[in-house]
Formats: structure tokens, C-alpha cells, sequence
């Protein structure tokens, strides 16, 4: 189903946000709705927001290309994205990020073979002074984890199997 | 202390409409619409002397007169991108603080005639943006936003927009394009955005810090907000303290407290009182200053961190202490940098990827080759690139070497 079939009052929001003859300001906020339903971009949300937005395919896919939020390739069903920057890695980002992946038998960037989990390195969130920190992003969102431990990611993890048991 | 902008330290629940407005939330906004002329309202924020938050430090007023007013429409975007490494002030004031912020953006559209206004957020503030939203709605609702305003013939929307994940966002005209639904490359300037911006038309680009002054100092009067600072930069910042202290956060002062005040006095001083060895003052862009007790001592305010060698920038210190090797933080900051590159000018993109590329093999094996080399390579940057990314790239590289030479084997 396409995202105007799917989200019409969305759609036609993000719309209404910017002047009529500046349709292409609207493609970001269009992946954002797209990849809240699938985790990733497909190819016919490509088209489909290429078309509403009177842009082209190709400038459509160098904006996913270029934004690091976007993924045009399905990863695990939630990413884990840890801050390894600077100001966390002094406080033991690195070390966390480490653990983590030998913990779930995992590299960074990898994903379990159950294709749950994708743990990745990202770059500063922005939360410098609540480190080890990470996001998740899923469909759904994206939710900031703050001063996280192995074993507390564990329990989220869990939390999600569950919940996923659950729906 | 009375806080300015951490307010909601001082009066719990201020991020709800009805005790902000208890506060004296949104008097500025409806004496500004029913008895200010646009331009009183730039003067009092010139006359007060504020600056750039987000790094720059340029005047905001005159940011505002700049605005060219024979092209029209006029926009005012709000820089929400806060990607620096070691800031994270911006996110404090929109959560816990958003009605003083939004008050900012409808002062400073109002003083350069803009109908619309936008709030770049980077995207992994996702829930933030939602709660924008929810806090533009409600002022909607309230009608402190929308048509005719307070019965006057000015009209103002605030739009949230989203980014994706992307440090060059944070650049101003990097953020326009974003906004544009474009990849995040900067412009070449001049024409600045006040001339040209948002759709080719005149914009006014302003951190989130920065704006949230405004209500306060409209409110106040420009006296009343120099009483607050030193002679060369008025008025209050928050410092984002990170890195080896044993309370990090955000720290609302003065300008012209000591770097000393700041990490021992509200840090608390380093973890298990390990010796301090290096400051960043604005986050992974900086250079390093040496932390001898000259440092220490040092005033923090844009010109006396100047005669250190270095800029205060955003005011995102991170503290280092012993145990670390400069070679080791000069290999995280370009490899942040190195991502970050947008790739659009060649000093930029070539150079951030040999510094790292260098970076990388110094890290198995120092040679003195390699140090000279990745040196060079930052030297070489500095003057050339397209935007400031690329010459903040190397402010570690060139000042680490400088500074910390035995981390470098010389």
C-alpha cells in the first residue's frame, strides 16, 4: 500500500508545512514516514515520493544515500546505534560498544543471526554527559538510551523479544 | 542562582503553556506585536550585545539587520542540528525550556518580517521534534501563533523540520539546503543568508541557545542583560561540561567564569581526582589548551580563550586528564570529521580521509614520519576548504602536535 494510501493526513501535513512550489522540501520528512513502517526505504517509497514531491527518483535515493538516518536495505529489526565520539568514548563508550557485541556474538555493524539485533558505532548523539549512551531506531521511532549498561541493554532486548512475542 | 535560560531549574513545569505564561512567558511576544515597531525589537537585541550560540559568536542583531529588505518573503530558521561532539544544550532547552525558545523564534520573526519560521532539528531528535510539535500547537491554540495575531495584521507559522543524521547540517546554509529537501552541502558564500537563504530568499539562521535569550532581553532591556558577562561577551552561556569529570552536564554562567570555576567547582573536579591534562572548549572542532593553572585561571568568555590559542565556540568543554595519550583523541576527532565530510570541496574531503588514513597507522606504530606527514596534510587544509568543517578538522591535528609533543614521539 502506498504511503498516501497508508498515512493520508500525514502526508498531507508534511505538505502543507512548506510553500506549494517548494514540493521538495517535503522528501525528508517523507522517508522519515516511510521508514517508520518498514525500518528501511523500499524502493517503491523511493518512487512514490519522488512523485509526490516532483523530484526525481535519483535525488530522492542521494538523500538516503547521504543522510546517515536512512537505510535503503533492511537491518535487524531494532539498530542499536552507540555514540563512540570522542567525549563518550572518555567515558567508556568504546569499552560498552566491546562488551555489547561480544555479548550478542556480534561485530559492530553486524546483526544477530536471528535478525533481531543490529549493533552499530554512530557518531555524537548528543548526550555527552549521560555516556554510555545509544538510540534505537526501529518502526516506530527512534528513542534515546542514556548511562546504559551491558546487562540494561540485555534486559531492552528482552523487553523487545517480548513485546515482538507478543504482536 | 537565578537561571536566564535553564529555567526550569529554578520554576518546575515550565515546558506546560499555563506556568509559563504564570511566569511572564509570551509578555515580551504581546508587547512586541501591540506596541513594537520590528526594528526596536533588533535594537534592543543588538544594543544587548548577545552573540552566536551556536559557535560563531556573531552579533545577533546585527545578523537581523542584515536582512535584506527589498526581497521578499522573509524566513527565520532555527538551528537545532546540535551535532558537536561534547554539546548537548540545545536538547535541555527544547525539552525541558521549549516556550521560551519558541517565544525566541516568533521575536525574531517578528523583528524581520518573516511569516514563517522553520526549527531544524537534527533527526535523532525525533522525539523532541514530536514535542514541538505538540508545544507549537498548543500556542496555536492559545493564540500566540497563526493569523492576525493578538488582533494585528501579523501572521506567523512555526514548522519543525527534521535532518537525518548529518554534522554538516549544523553549517548554516548546509541546513538551508537540507531544509530544501536537498544533500547537506554548504554554499559558497558570499551571498550570505540574509540576502539569500531559505528558497533563494532573505534568512535569518539562529542556534536554539541564542533565541531563547531573546524573550528575556525584549522583556528586560539590553542593560539589564549586560549586567550579566564581561565587557567583551554579554549576557550568560551554558556550558556543556563532558568528558573526565565527575559531574558532567550543562552549566548555566556568566560569561567570565573560570575554566577552573567550572570543572572543579561544578564538575567536582576530575574522576578519582586524576590530574587534568588537556580542555576542548567547543567540542571535537577545538584546539587544545594546555591545562596548566594560566589555563585554569582563564576567563571564559570569546577573548580571553582566544589569547590561549583557542575558541570557546559553543562552550562544549570536555576535560582529559592524564591517563589519555593526544594521539589517541586526535584519531577519534578525525575520524568524526573524516564521516562527517560532505565531500563537496576536495581540501576537505581529500585531506580528512589521509589525516585518518594516517591516523589509523600512527595508532599501531608511531613513526615520525607519519606525525610530520598528518601534520602537513592539516596544515595544507587550513585557509581552503568551503566551509568551517574542514578547517575544524584540523584543529586538533595541528594544535595536539604543538601542544602535547611527547604523545607524538618527539
Amino acid at each position: 500500500m502506498s504511503l498516501a494510501e497508508q498515512h493520508p493526513k500525514e502526508v498531507e501535513q508534511i505538505l502543507a508545512k512548506y510553500p506549494p512550489e517548494q514540493k521538495r522540501s517535503a522528501v525528508m520528512p517523507l522517508l522519515h514516514l516511510a521508514q517508520l513502517q518498514e525500518g528501511f526505504v523500499s524502493h517503491h517509497a523511493v518512487q512514490e515520493i519522488a512523485s509526490l514531491t516532483d523530484a526525481t527518483e535519483t535525488e530522492v535515493a542521494s538523500i538516503i544515500a547521504f543522510y546517515t538516518l536512512y537505510h535503503d536495505q533492511p537491518g535487524g529489526r531494532i539498530r542499536i546505534q552507540v555514540c563512540n565520539d570522542l567525549p563518550c568514548a572518555l567515558r567508556g563508550a568504546d569499552k560498552f560498544l566491546t562488551d555489547l557485541c561480544d555479548k550478542l556474538g556480534i561485530q559492530p555493524g553486524g546483526t544477530t543471526p536471528d535478525g533481531l539485533v543490529t549493533v552499530e558505532a554512530v557518531m555524537c548523539l548528543a548526550a555527552c554527559d549521560k555516556a554510555p549512551v545509544f538510540q534505537t531506531q526501529r518502526p516506530g521511532g527512534i528513542e534515546y538510551h542514556e548511562n546504559m549498561t551491558v546487562e540494561k541493554t540485555m534486559e531492552l532486548i528482552e523487553g523487545f523479544k517480548n513485546e515482538e512475542a507478543k504482536s | 542562582m537565578t537561571y536566564i535560560l535553564l529555567r526550569h531549574r529554578d520554576i518546575p513545569g515550565i515546558n506546560r503553556l499555563d506556568v509559563y505564561e504564570k511566569n511572564g512567558g509570551f509578555q515580551a511576544w504581546k508587547n512586541a506585536v501591540a506596541k513594537m515597531k520590528p526594528e526596536a525589537v533588533t535594537e534592543v537585541v543588538k544594543n544587548s550585545g548577545l552573540r552566536g550560540r551556536g559557535g560563531a559568536g556573531f552579533p545577533t542583531g546585527m545578523k537581523w539587520q542584515f536582512i535584506d529588505n527589498k526581497n521578499w518573503p522573509h524566513y527565520v530558521v532555527a538551528n537545532a542540528d546540535e551535532s558537536e561532539p561534547g554539546t548537548f544544550k540545545d536538547r535541555e532547552i527544547m525539552e525541558q525550556n521549549p516556550f521560551q525558545f519558541l517565544e525566541g523564534v516568533a521575536l525574531a520573526s517578528y523583528a524581520v518580517g518573516a511569516h514563517a519560521a522553520y526549527v531544524y532539528l537534527r533527526g535523532e531528535f525525533w522525539q523532541v521534534a514530536k514535542f514541538l510539535d505538540e508545544k507549537i500547537a498548543e500556542m496555536e491554540a492559545a493564540g500566540y501563533l497563526g493569523e492576525k495575531i493578538f488582533g494585528s495584521d501579523y501572521s506567523l507559522r512555526i514548522h519543525t523540520h527534521l535532518g537525518a543524521g548529518a554534522y554538516i547540517c549544523g553549517e548554516e546554509t548546509a541546513l538551508l539546503e537540507s531544509i530544501e529537501g536537498k544533500r547537506g552541502q554548504p554554499r559558497v558564500r558570499p551571498p550570505f543568508p540574509p540576502s539569500y537563504g531559505l528558497y533563494g530568499k532573505p534568512t535569518v539562521v539562529n542556534n536554539v541557545e541564542t533565541l531563547a535569550n531573546v524573550p528575556l532581553i525584549v522583556a528586560n532591556g539590553a542593560d539589564w542583560y549586560k549586567s550579566f558577562g564581561t565587557a567583551d561577551s554579554a549576557g550568560v552561556k551554558i556550558f556543556s561540561l563532558s568528558g573526565h569529570v565527575k559531574k558532567p552536564g550543562n552549566y548555566e554562567l556568566p560569561f567570565g567564569k573560570t575554566f577552573r570555576h567550572l570543572i572543579y567547582e561544578c564538575g567536582g573536579g576530575l574522576i578519582d581526582d586524576r590530574p587534568i591534562k588537556a580542555i576542548m572548549p567547543a567540542g571535537a572542532s577545538s584546539s587544545f589548551i594546555v591545562a596548566d593553572d594560566k589555563a585554569l585561571d582563564t576567563p571564559m568568555e570569546y577573548a580571553a580563550v582566544r589569547t590561549l590559542g583557542a575558541d570557546l565556540g559553543s562552550a562544549s568543554v570536555i576535560v582529559i586528564d592524564n591517563t589519555v595519550n593526544i594521539e589517541w583523541v586526535i584519531s577519534k576527532t578525525i575520524h568524526f570529521f573524516k564521516h562527517e565530510s560532505c565531500g563537496k570541496c576536495t581540501p576537505c574531503r581529500e585531506g580528512t580521509y589521509w589525516m585518518w588514513n594516517l591516523a589509523n597507522h600512527m595508532d599501531k606504530q608511531v613513526k615520525q614520519h607519519d606525525v610530520d606527514l598528518v601534520y602537513s596534510v592539516a596544515k595544507q587544509m587550513q585557509g581552503k576548504c568551503l566551509c568551517a568543517l574542514g578547517e575544524f578538522s584540523t584543529m586538533a591535528v595541528t594544535t595536539g602536535i604543538e601542544r602535547f609533543p611527547e604523545d607524538f614521539g618527539k
